[in-house]
């Protein structure tokens, strides 16, 4: 699971209002280069909750991302950001561990890169 | 899925790149896009090859998921996978720009197509494209537009499925369905939390 689909998943037990976004334990991570695109990274970038984001690439072992989300207009000229962005957003997995409702705490496993979020006959 | 009907989807899909509207390659082209009730990844495979810069496949079923998993690998892309029940997905905002589906029919389970497009119009930022029986075309068409929030709702083509026995609930050897290729547009609405809890208003 990369921070990009992390970025989008929250907590979907009944009654929970707040549960995004949802903690991280990790076993493995993993990484997986994959080819950088300059157009994508800028067109995400305004979706991204990036506090959300950056906090769970420090989960992952990644610190070099700034706390605060910089100016877009670093996206047209700052090659050596976008090179960071991409390598956190995109080629960072959570292989092993699980997702954690910020809520009640409790834990969707991740198994071979796949979160369970099936819920259990009392949380629907 | 067998090899002989991913040939059979992947030959449809190779259809509709061709497509009558030309808005379609630019959904799919360096989008994100989903594919809800993914089995074993077809759709979403189909996707990342048209260029889709990210997919992510949701099922509910661990099995499919693994086979899934393996194809993605097999082809050398890139999907994440996310085991989960449509009728609950917590989903944030409008990252997805596109979704891509084969919903279940609705033979089965009355409405199942109709709640799988009822989530996919809230996720979809830009598009939802979906495969619905041609029987059902007028009532799709209705739900649609009329309670599910589509501003759009267009009938791409029509496709024969060859559906062979794959279902214990199956009682023919093998069926061939007259399916519908559908685009939806979602009428627009920014930044809201989406928590997919709520049934379908059509229950």
């Amino acid at each position: 699971m990369r921070l990009l689909t992390h970025n989008i998943l929250s907590s979907n037990i009944k009654g929970v209002t707040n549960g995004f976004p949802l903690g991280i334990e990790v076993e493995k991570v993993v990484e997986k280069q994959v080819e950088i695109n300059h157009d994508f990274l800028r067109n995400i970038f305004p979706k991204i909750d990036w506090k959300a984001f950056s906090d769970a690439s420090k989960i992952m072992g990644y610190v070099e991302l700034p706390e605060e989300a910089p100016e877009p207009s670093v996206l047209d000229s700052d090659l050596d950001f976008l090179r960071k962005f991409h390598h956190a957003l995109l080629e960072l997995h959570l292989e092993e561990g699980a997702l954690v409702c910020p809520q009640t705490g409790r834990k969707f496993p991740v198994n071979k890169g796949i979160p369970n979020m099936l819920l259990h006959e009392d949380e629907v | 899925m067998k090899l002989k009907q991913l040939e059979c989807l992947l030959g449809h899909l190779q259809q509709f790149s061709n497509p009558k509207a030309e808005n379609s390659f630019d959904d799919i082209s360096n989008k994100v896009v989903a594919d809800f009730g993914c089995g074993c990844g077809t759709l979403g495979a189909a996707a990342a090859l048209l260029g889709a810069e990210q997919v992510i496949g949701i099922d509910i079923d661990s099995q499919s998921l693994g086979i899934a998993s393996m194809n993605a690998e097999n082809l050398e892309l890139d999907i994440d996978f996310v085991q989960c029940d449509i009728s609950n997905l917590g989903w944030r905002g409008q990252i997805v720009d596109t979704v891509v589906m084969n919903p279940p029919f609705g033979t089965r389970k009355k409405g199942a197509d109709i709640d799988f497009l009822f989530v996919a119009l809230k996720v979809a930022s830009e598009a939802v494209y979906s495969l619905h029986k041609t029987s059902t075309r007028d009532h799709v068409k209705r739900a649609a537009l009329r309670d599910l929030n589509a501003s759009s709702a267009e009938v791409l083509c029509e496709l024969r499925f060859d559906v062979p026995q794959l279902y214990k609930f199956h009682k023919k050897k093998e069926v061939d369905i007259a399916v519908d290729l559908w685009r939806f547009v979602p009428k627009r609405s920014r930044g809201e939390n989406i928590n997919v809890g709520v049934r379908c208003p059509l229950d």
